[in-house]
């Protein structure tokens, strides 16, 4: 049997990298996601890969720009600040469909903001910081576990849907240490191999067919039109394959909470203080945000006299939860922001607080 | 066991981080579920530095200590910092060697460890960080010696593999 390690996060979201066959990564020094591109500097030159520090998150989106539209499993990773100063590259991406797997170790904004975890970087992921009509795809693990699995399946998703995947993890998944069992060793995909299976990619065309072209410019709005409609369709069809979410204790719940990443942890213990008052609370926990699991709002019963988003930023999330509750029940927030971690005594009262307001 | 939730805290360089990570690491060899939390900042050594060990038989929610079963302080601000995190019954490992004068916490058993001056008759103060380990393990009984010692054994690599007979050692300076 395989044996679980004990990691911090930012470096089992590196060795989950690797062992899925990245073999790049370009990135640039931001807490708290510092020991991710460290331990990618130390390791993936060793399986194979190539590391380069660039000098800039604008140069390091752009390297990723053109090691992924070679056929490149590609990792990127940085901090919220960071993350914004990718957005060009992101958008260019999505332009051109090329996949990526991008990890936001977020922190509190905006700005230069804070480097304790934050979650206000929501819009920016599930929004888009770029220009554009596109989507990235967003998964939000709630554990280091759960993160190695989700890094896995997201280069599955990038390379099926031709689009990047954010992982948003906080930096308290990317500090903190969990025992965790990680994926096999896979051997990254062959130079050779990568025309078939990425026809699209730029590999060489060795005289045998026409070149591939891959460009985000059109001076003819109708072509720019014909190809943004020619990939939304895979927009669609993500909204109807991928949205995940877990749900807990829903059944006769007098409140349900809805809550993404690390501090979806702190609520299962608010939930748990809840029910020593005697209040039965339940907890919708998004794993995808963008597309959103609006489907998880029809699991509610008939017992729930509210719902309430407990995240670290003013609201973001609120939004998707009012487009999926559609006027059911009251909705509130619960958050704490800039960087303030927010406690389970304070979820369980503030939720308490509302829930005797609305009863 | 149910669950221990237990915060190292001290200043940058007496190896709190560890202390935490050794704990964590023998937890996870019991099959045991455990997280480890550092604090995190513009720290340099001399900093304040704290991490929060959870070990527990059931899944473990949310990885932060708002009532600890167990503080070791290895300095003044962090004994102020923290102790009244300690829940009714639960242990304050003190740093004797930096906190004297006594320290009081009603409800709470004191243990002051002379960290420094028992590792000094280790003829090693860099084991003062075992030492108080030590203290932590016989106390709680959080982890067994045996997984202890594997841990340090996963740790202490290469040229650091020798270190592991007097970290053992060191397990057993305090005596209670």
């Amino acid at each position: 049997m395989k044996e679980k390690v004990l990691m911090k996060g930012n470096e089992a979201f590196g060795e989950t990298a690797i062992r899925c066959g990245c073999r790049f990564y370009f990135g640039y020094p931001i807490t708290p996601q510092n020991e991710l591109t460290e331990y990618m500097s130390a390791n993936l030159m060793k399986a194979g890969g190539e590391f380069i520090q660039a000098e800039s998150e604008l140069a390091a989106v752009n390297m990723a720009y053109g090691a992924a539209c070679s056929g490149g499993r590609v990792l990127i990773s940085s901090s919220s600040p960071g993350i914004a100063l990718m957005q060009e590259g992101l958008s260019f991406m999505c332009s051109v469909q090329v996949p990526v797997v991008i990890i936001n170790v977020s922190r509190g904004g905006p700005g230069v903001g804070s480097i304790q975890p934050g979650q206000a970087d929501y819009y920016q992921a599930t929004r888009g910081g770029g220009n554009g009509d596109y989507h990235l795809i967003v998964y939000a693990p709630s554990s280091i576990q759960e993160a190695s699995d989700i890094i896995g399946k997201a280069y599955d998703v990038a390379e099926k849907y031709r689009n990047p995947v954010m992982v948003l993890a906080d930096g308290m998944l990317g500090q903190m240490m969990e025992p965790v069992l990680l994926p096999e060793m896979k051997e990254a995909l062959a130079e050779e191999d990568i025309p078939k299976v990425k026809p699209w990619a730029l590999a060489g065309h060795k005289d045998k067919r026409e070149h591939n072209v891959i460009k985000s410019l059109y001076l003819q709005t109708e072509q720019l039109e014909e190809t943004i409609n020619g990939y939304w369709g895979k927009y669609e069809t993500a909204k109807k394959e991928l949205p995940e979410y877990e749900a807990y204790n829903l059944d006769g719940a007098e409140v349900v909470m809805v809550s993404y990443g690390s501090t979806s942890r702190i609520v299962l213990e608010a939930i748990d203080l809840l029910a020593e008052g005697g209040i039965k609370a339940g907890l919708i926990r998004p794993i995808t945000l963008w597309p959103f699991p609006y489907e998880a709002f029809d699991k509610i019963g008939e017992s729930t006299k509210a719902v309430v988003s407990v995240e670290l930023s003013k609201g973001q999330m609120l939004d998707d939860i009012l487009i999926g509750t559609r006027g059911r029940w009251p909705a509130t927030l619960v958050s704490r922001t800039g960087g303030v971690l927010i406690y389970p005594q304070e979820v369980a009262e503030r939720v308490k607080e509302f829930l005797e307001g609305v009863r | 066991m149910s669950t221990q939730k237990i915060i190292i805290a001290g200043f940058g360089g007496q190896g709190v981080l560890l202390i935490g990570q050794l704990l964590a690491y023998a937890a996870m060899m019991e099959g045991k579920e455990v997280t480890w939390m550092p604090s995190y900042g513009p720290e340099m050594r001399g900093g304040t530095a704290n991490c929060t060990v959870i070990v527990s038989d059931k899944k473990i929610a949310s990885p932060l200590v708002t009532q600890a079963t167990a503080v070791a302080a290895m300095n003044g601000p962090s004994l102020e910092k923290f102790k009244d995190l300690i829940v009714p019954g639960g242990d304050l490992f003190v740093n004797a060697s930096i906190i004297t004068g006594g320290v009081e916490k009603e409800g709470a058993k004191i243990h002051n460890v002379d960290c420094m001056g028992l590792a000094a008759e280790l003829q090693n103060t860099k084991v003062a960080n075992m030492v108080m380990l030590g203290a932590i393990y016989q106390v709680t009984g959080v982890v067994s010696e045996s997984s202890i010692k594997a841990a340090m054994e996963k740790t202490f690599t290469g040229g650091k593999a020798k270190l592991v007979d007097l970290n053992m050692k060191a397990l057993y300076a305090w005596k209670g």
